[in-house]
C-alpha cells in the first residue's frame, strides 16, 4: 500500500517509516500500559480491603512500567535509525464496513521519550504522594486515580492511531476531573473539576471532528497510513484538520482561548498539580501537534495559527503569574506560559519540533520539581498556600529550598541548567523564523524571570510573616528524595542536547530541518537572553525583595495588576460571551416550554373542560328534550341523504 | 284508490286528534281509528292477512291493553296545556315540520317504476305465500321472535309484581283499624251505601237519599261524579210525585198501586197502559 | 296504483307521531304516539312489498307487529310500576339524569 522505506532527508516532507513487528523485548510493550491499569482496577474495585497496601501497589506498578519503558528505550536505541519504529498489534477494536480501527501500540522515538517522562516522573510523584497524602483517609483511592491517569496517558502516547489517542485523551480528562475534585467535600474543588472537564470538552469537539474528517478523507486514522497520503489531500481539508487539532490541543494544554481551567485546577492535591497539570497531561496537546507534523507541514495557515496561539499564551500566562499570591496559582500561570513556548516551537515547523519536545522534557523535570517543592512548603505551613504568609523559610526547610532553587534556576534559564538550553533553542528558532515572534518569546523570558524570582523571594527570604501557631519543619524523606532526584534532572537535563542528540533522535518522526542562519551569531543572542533575564530578576528584587512584603494584598494597585489578578479577565470574557447567553437561552427555552408548550397543552385541556361544562347543560334530564335532539339528528341524516341523492 | 282517498284524510285528522286530545281515552280511541284505517289500506294493497292481524292484534289486543292501563293509571288525569320545558313546543313543531317536509320531498322524488303487484306472490294465496317465506328464509327470525314474546311476558310479570311491603292485614286487624278510624276521624263504619233504587231508575248513577232527602255522595262512584253523569235524586223524586198526582186526579186513592175501578185516561209514561188504552179505545169505538 | 300517496301518508303519520312524542307529557299518550310511528312504518313496508312484487315487506311488517306487541307489554308494565311508586304518569317527573 505504501513504500517500504521513504526516508526523505532534505525535503520538508515528514518521513514515513514502516514499523517493525514487536518481537523480543518489545513484545512486552503492552505491559507498560497494563500494569498501571491493573493497579487502578485493583485499587478502585478492591475497596477498603486494599487500604493498607494500596499506595505501595500504586508505586510498584508505575515503577515497573518505568523499568519496562527503559528497557524498551534501550532496545530502540540499539536499532538503526531506519528501524526505530515498532508496532505491536493487540486486537481489532472495531470494524464497521470500510472502517477498521485496531488497538495497536507504536513505539518510536517520540513515544519512547514520553513513556520515560510519564513513568519516570510519575513514579517519583507516586513516591512523594505516599508521604504527602499520609494523613488522608482516602489515600488508596488517590493512588487508584493516579494509576488510572498514568495508564490513560500511556495509551495516549503509545496508540498508533488517532482514535486510540482519543481514547487516552478522554481517559486523562476523566482522571483529571477525578483528581481535581479529589477533596469532594470542598465545593470549590468540585466546581473546579467541573470547569476543567467542561472546558476540555470544547477542545474535544475539535478532536472528534478532526478524527471524523480523517476517516472521511483518508479512510484511516493510523499515523503511518495517514502520513503517507497526507500531502495528497486538499489544502482546505488539511488546514481544517490542523485547526481542529489545534483546538483540541488548546483545551488539553490550557492555551488561549481555553486556558481558564488551569488555575482553578490547583484545587486538587499538589502531587496532582505536579504530575497532571505540569509534567504530563497538559503536554498532551504538544504531543498531538508534533505527532501530526505531516498535517501541519502541509497546512501553513494552521501552523501560523499554532505560532500565534503559542506566542499569545506564553505572554498571557506570564502576566497572570506575576500577580498571584497563591504559590500554586503562580506556578500554574508559569505552566501555561511554558507550554506556550512549546506550542510556539511546534508551530515553527520541522526546525522547532525537536526543541518543543526538548523543552517539554526539561519543563517536566523542573516544573514537577517546583510543584513538589511547593507542596513541601505547604506541608510545612499547615497547607496554607498564600505566599504572603510565608517568608524566611530558607533556614527552616533547607532541602526544599535547595531543590526549589535548582528548579528556579532552570526555569528562568540560568546558564548551564536544563531550562537554559531548551528555552534558548526555542527563542533562537523563533528569531530565525520571525522577528516579532522572537521578541515575544524574549519578553516572555524576562517576565518569567520576574515572577519566579518574586515567588522565591516571598517564600524563602525576607522577614517571617507566618500565622500564629505555625511551626515550619522539613518534610519526611519519602517526600524529599523525589525532590532531590527531580532537582538533579533539572540541573542535568541539558545533557539531552549534547551533540544535538535529541534532534537526531527525533528525526525519524519529524524530519530533518534545514539550518536557518540567524542574522546575529548564536552567542550574541544567548547573551541578550541572559541580559533580559537578569533585568527581570533585578526588577523583582527591587519591587518585591527590598521592600517589606505586606501580609494583606494591597487594594489600590495599578490597572495592570488588577487585570493580572483577574486572570486578564479570561473568566469574565467566558462568562459574558458564553455563559450568560447560554443561561439566557436556557431560561428562555424553559419559559417557552412552561408557558408555550405547557400553556398549549394545559390550555387545550382547559378549553375542553370549558367546552364540556357548556355541553353538559344539554343533559336536562327530560326525556322529551332528548327526543327532540334525536329528531333533529334524524333531520340532519335525511338532509345528507337528500343532498347526496340530488347532487 | 277511492278507498285510499277516502280514508287518508280521515286518518290524518284522527292522528292530529291524538296529538291534540286532552283526555287520554280520547287519544286512544282516535288511535284506534287510525289503526283500522291502516288495516283497510293493507287490504287494498293485497295484504289480507295483515289486514286481519292488524285489527285483531294491534287494535284489538294492543290498544285495549293501553286502555286497561289507562284505567289503572288514572283516567281522570289530564295534561295541562302549559309547556314546562322552555322552547320545547316551538322547537318540536319546527323540527317536526322540517322533518315531515324532507321526508315527503324525499319520498316524492323516488321513482320506483311500475309496481309489480302481488299477483304472482299471492298465486297460492297470501297466507301460503307468507308461510313459505316465514318458515324458510325468516325461520330464525321467527324463532327469535318467539323467544322474545316469552321474554316479554315473563318480563311483564316480573315488573308488575309488587312486593308486599307491609304485612298482610288479617280480618281482625282490618276491623280494629276501621274502629279506630271511626273513633278518630269519624269515618263511616261499615260498607259504602248502595246507589239509590227507584221505581224508574236503579242504575249506579242514581244516588241514595239520606233521611233528610239529600243525596248521599258516598253512594255513587267518584268517577261518575267527576264525569258529571250522576242523576239527581230529587228530579226522580219529582217524577214520582207527578205520577201520584195524576193518579189522584183520576179519583183514585192516594195509595199508589191500588187498582182503580175504571181507568179514565192514559197514564203518562206507562207504555203498557197506553197501548191497552188505545186498544180499548179502539174497541169501544 | 301509484305508491307515492301511500308513502306520503306514511311519512305524514310518522311525523305526527314524532311530534306527539315530543309534545305530550302523559306517558301513555306518548307511548301511543310511538305506536303510531311504528304503524306508519308498517304501511310503508307493505307498500314496498307491493311495488317489488314479493312478500318480504309483509313478513317484515308482521315481525314489526310482533315486536311492537312485546314492546308494548313491557312498556306498559314499566309505566305501571313507575306509577305505583310515584303516583304520577308524567314523563317530566323522571328527570334524575339531569346534569
Amino acid at each position: 500500500m505504501f513504500a517500504d522505506v521513504t526516508f526523505l532527508a532534505a525535503e520538508p516532507h515528514a518521513p514515513v517509516i514502516e514499523p517493525a513487528g514487536a518481537d523480543g523485548v518489545f513484545s512486552l510493550l503492552w505491559l507498560i500500559i497494563a500494569l498501571p491499569a491493573l493497579g487502578a482496577a485493583v485499587l478502585l474495585l478492591g475497596g477498603r480491603r486494599t487500604d493498607a497496601w494500596g499506595h505501595l501497589l500504586g508505586v510498584a506498578t508505575v515503577s515497573a512500567s518505568f523499568v519496562l519503558g527503559l528497557v524498551s528505550f534501550f532496545g530502540l536505541m540499539g536499532r538503526g535509525a531506519e528501524e526505530r519504529s515498532v508496532d505491536q498489534f493487540l486486537y481489532t477494536w472495531f470494524e464497521a464496513g470500510e472502517f477498521r480501527v485496531d488497538m495497536a501500540l507504536l513505539f518510536d522515538p517520540l513515544s519512547a521519550l514520553f513513556v520515560l517522562l510519564i513513568t519516570g516522573v510519575g513514579a517519583l510523584i507516586h513516591v512523594y504522594s505516599v508521604g504527602y497524602m499520609a494523613h488522608d483517609p482516602r489515600r488508596r483511592r488517590f493512588f487508584g486515580y493516579l494509576n488510572l491517569f498514568v495508564a490513560a496517558m500511556l495509551v495516549l502516547v503509545l496508540a498508533d492511531n488517532y482514535l486510540g489517542l482519543f481514547l487516552g485523551w478522554e481517559g486523562v480528562g476523566l482522571a483529571s476531573y477525578l483528581l481535581i475534585g479529589f477533596w469532594q467535600h470542598k465545593p470549590s474543588a468540585a466546581v473546579a473539576a467541573k470547569k476543567a472537564f467542561v472546558v476540555n470538552r470544547v477542545g474535544d469537539i475539535g478532536m472528534a471532528l478532526g478524527v471524523a474528517l480523517l476517516f472521511a478523507t483518508f479512510g484511516s486514522t493510523a499515523f503511518t497510513e495517514v502520513s503517507a497520503v497526507a500531502p495528497e489531500a486538499s489544502d482546505a481539508v488539511l488546514t481544517a484538520l490542523g485547526l481542529l487539532f489545534l483546538l483540541a490541543a488548546c483545551g488539553k494544554s490550557a492555551q488561549v482561548p481555553l486556558q481558564s481551567w488551569l488555575l482553578d485546577a490547583m484545587e486538587g492535591p499538589t502531587p496532582v498539580s505536579a504530575l497532571i497539570h505540569a509534567a504530563t497531561m497538559v503536554t498532551a496537546g504538544v504531543y498531538l501537534i508534533v505527532r501530526s507534523n505531516f498535517i501541519y507541514e502541509a497546512a501553513p495557515v494552521a501552523q501560523t495559527a499554532v505560532v500565534v496561539v503559542g506566542a499569545v499564551t506564553l505572554l498571557w500566562g506570564a502576566v497572570i503569574g506575576t500577580a498571584k499570591d497563591d504559590i500554586k496559582k503562580a506556578l500554574a500561570g508559569s505552566t501555561m506560559s511554558q507550554i506556550g513556548y512549546m506550542m510556539l516551537a511546534a508551530g515553527l515547523g520541522v526546525a522547532g519540533y525537536a526543541f518543543a519536545i526538548f523543552h517539554l522534557l526539561t519543563h517536566g523535570f523542573f516544573k514537577a520539581n517546583l510543584f513538589l517543592g511547593a507542596g513541601s512548603v505547604m506541608h510545612a505551613m499547615d497547607d496554607d498556600v498564600d505566599m504572603r504568609h510565608y517568608g524566611a523559610l530558607q533556614k527552616m526547610l533547607p532541602v526544599t529550598f535547595l531543590t526549589f532553587a535548582m528548579g528556579y534556576l532552570a526555569i528562568i534559564g540560568f546558564p548551564g541548567f536544563s531550562g537554559f538550553w531548551s528555552k534558548d533553542k526555542i527563542i533562537e528558532t523563533a528569531f530565525s523564523e520571525n522577528l516579532v515572534v522572537g521578541l515575544a518569546a524574549l519578553l516572555g523570558a524576562g517576565i518569567t524571570a520576574f515572577y519566579m524570582t518574586r515567588v522565591m523571594l516571598m517564600t524563602y527570604f525576607g522577614k517571617k510573616r507566618w500565622d500564629r501557631g505555625v511551626h515550619p519543619h522539613e518534610s519526611p524523606k519519602v517526600m524529599t528524595v523525589p525532590l532531590v532526584v527531580l532537582a538533579a534532572l533539572s540541573v542535568l537535563g541539558g545533557a539531552l542536547l549534547i551533540g544535538d542528540w535529541i534532534v537526531k533522535w527525533l528525526e525519524p518522526v519529524v524530519g530533518h530541518a534545514e539550518h536557518h542562519e540567524l542574522s546575529v551569531a548564536p552567542i550574541v543572542l544567548t547573551l541578550i537572553i541572559v541580559a533580559v533575564v537578569a533585568v527581570g530578576v533585578a526588577l523583582a528584587w527591587f519591587l518585591v525583595g527590598k521592600p517589606d512584603v505586606p501580609r494583606e494584598a494591597p487594594a489600590n494597585v495599578s490597572v495592570f495588576t488588577r487585570a493580572a489578578r483577574a486572570d486578564l479577565y479570561g473568566d469574565a470574557l467566558n462568562e459574558t460571551l458564553l455563559m450568560r447567553p447560554g443561561d439566557r437561552l436556557v431560561t428562555e427555552l424553559s419559559e417557552f416550554d412552561n408557558r408555550g408548550v405547557d400553556g398549549a397543552v394545559n390550555g387545550t385541556a382547559a378549553a375542553f373542560a370549558g367546552l364540556s361544562g357548556r355541553m353538559r347543560r344539554w343533559q336536562t334530564g327530560f326525556v322529551r328534550s332528548y327526543a327532540l335532539s334525536l329528531l333533529a339528528g334524524a333531520v340532519l341524516v335525511l338532509a345528507v341523504l337528500l343532498v347526496v341523492n340530488l347532487a | 284508490m277511492i278507498a285510499f282517498w277516502l280514508l287518508a284524510p280521515l286518518m290524518v285528522a284522527a292522528a292530529l286528534g291524538v296529538l291534540f286530545a286532552r283526555k287520554a281515552v280520547h287519544a286512544a280511541l282516535l288511535l284506534a281509528v287510525v289503526m283500522i284505517g291502516l288495516a283497510v289500506l293493507y287490504l287494498v294493497q293485497d295484504a289480507p292477512f295483515l289486514f286481519a292481524v292488524q285489527i285483531i292484534v294491534y287494535t284489538g289486543a294492543i290498544l285495549m291493553l293501553f286502555l286497561f292501563v289507562l284505567m289503572l293509571v288514572g283516567v281522570d288525569a289530564s295534561d295541562s296545556v302549559i309547556e314546562t320545558i322552555k322552547g320545547q313546543r316551538v322547537l318540536a313543531i319546527l323540527v317536526g315540520l322540517v322533518f315531515g317536509l324532507m321526508l315527503v320531498l324525499g319520498v316524492a322524488q323516488v321513482s320506483l317504476g311500475a309496481a309489480t303487484g302481488l299477483e304472482a306472490a299471492n298465486a297460492d294465496g297470501n297466507i301460503q305465500g307468507l308461510a313459505d317465506l316465514l318458515f324458510s328464509r325468516y325461520v330464525i327470525a321467527f324463532e327469535f321472535t318467539a323467544a322474545l314474546l316469552i321474554t316479554a311476558a315473563i318480563g311483564a310479570m316480573v315488573l308488575a309484581h309488587s312486593e308486599r311491603l307491609k304485612p298482610r292485614l288479617s280480618q281482625q286487624e282490618m276491623a280494629a283499624q276501621r274502629m279506630r278510624d271511626y273513633a278518630d276521624k269519624g269515618k263511616h263504619l261499615g260498607p259504602l251505601p248502595a246507589p239509590g233504587v227507584y221505581a224508574r231508575h236503579n242504575a249506579v248513577d242514581t244516588p241514595a237519599l239520606l233521611p233528610d232527602g239529600t243525596p248521599a255522595e258516598a253512594s255513587v262512584s267518584r268517577v261518575l261524579a267527576a264525569r258529571g253523569t250522576v242523576r239527581s235524586a230529587p228530579r226522580l223524586a219529582d217524577d214520582i210525585e207527578e205520577l201520584t198526582r195524576r193518579l189522584n186526579d183520576d179519583g183514585s186513592s192516594n195509595i199508589p198501586g191500588e187498582p182503580d175501578a175504571t181507568p179514565k185516561g192514559p197514564i203518562e209514561g206507562d207504555p203498557s197502559q197506553q197501548q191497552s188504552q188505545t186498544r180499548d179505545e179502539g174497541e169501544e169505538q | 296504483m301509484s305508491e307515492t300517496p301511500f308513502l306520503v301518508l306514511s311519512a305524514i303519520l310518522f311525523t305526527i307521531g314524532a311530534v306527539g312524542v315530543l309534545t305530550r307529557r302523559n306517558a301513555l299518550v306518548l307511548f301511543m304516539c310511538v305506536e303510531m310511528m311504528l304503524n306508519a312504518t308498517n304501511l310503508a313496508l307493505v307498500t314496498f312489498s307491493r311495488v317489488h312484487g314479493n312478500l318480504d315487506g309483509q313478513v317484515t311488517a308482521f315481525f314489526v307487529m310482533v315486536v311492537a306487541a312485546a314492546e308494548v307489554v313491557i312498556g306498559l308494565a314499566i309505566i305501571v310500576t313507575i306509577f305505583r311508586t310515584r303516583r304520577s304518569a308524567s314523563v317530566d317527573d323522571a328527570s334524575l339524569l339531569k346534569y
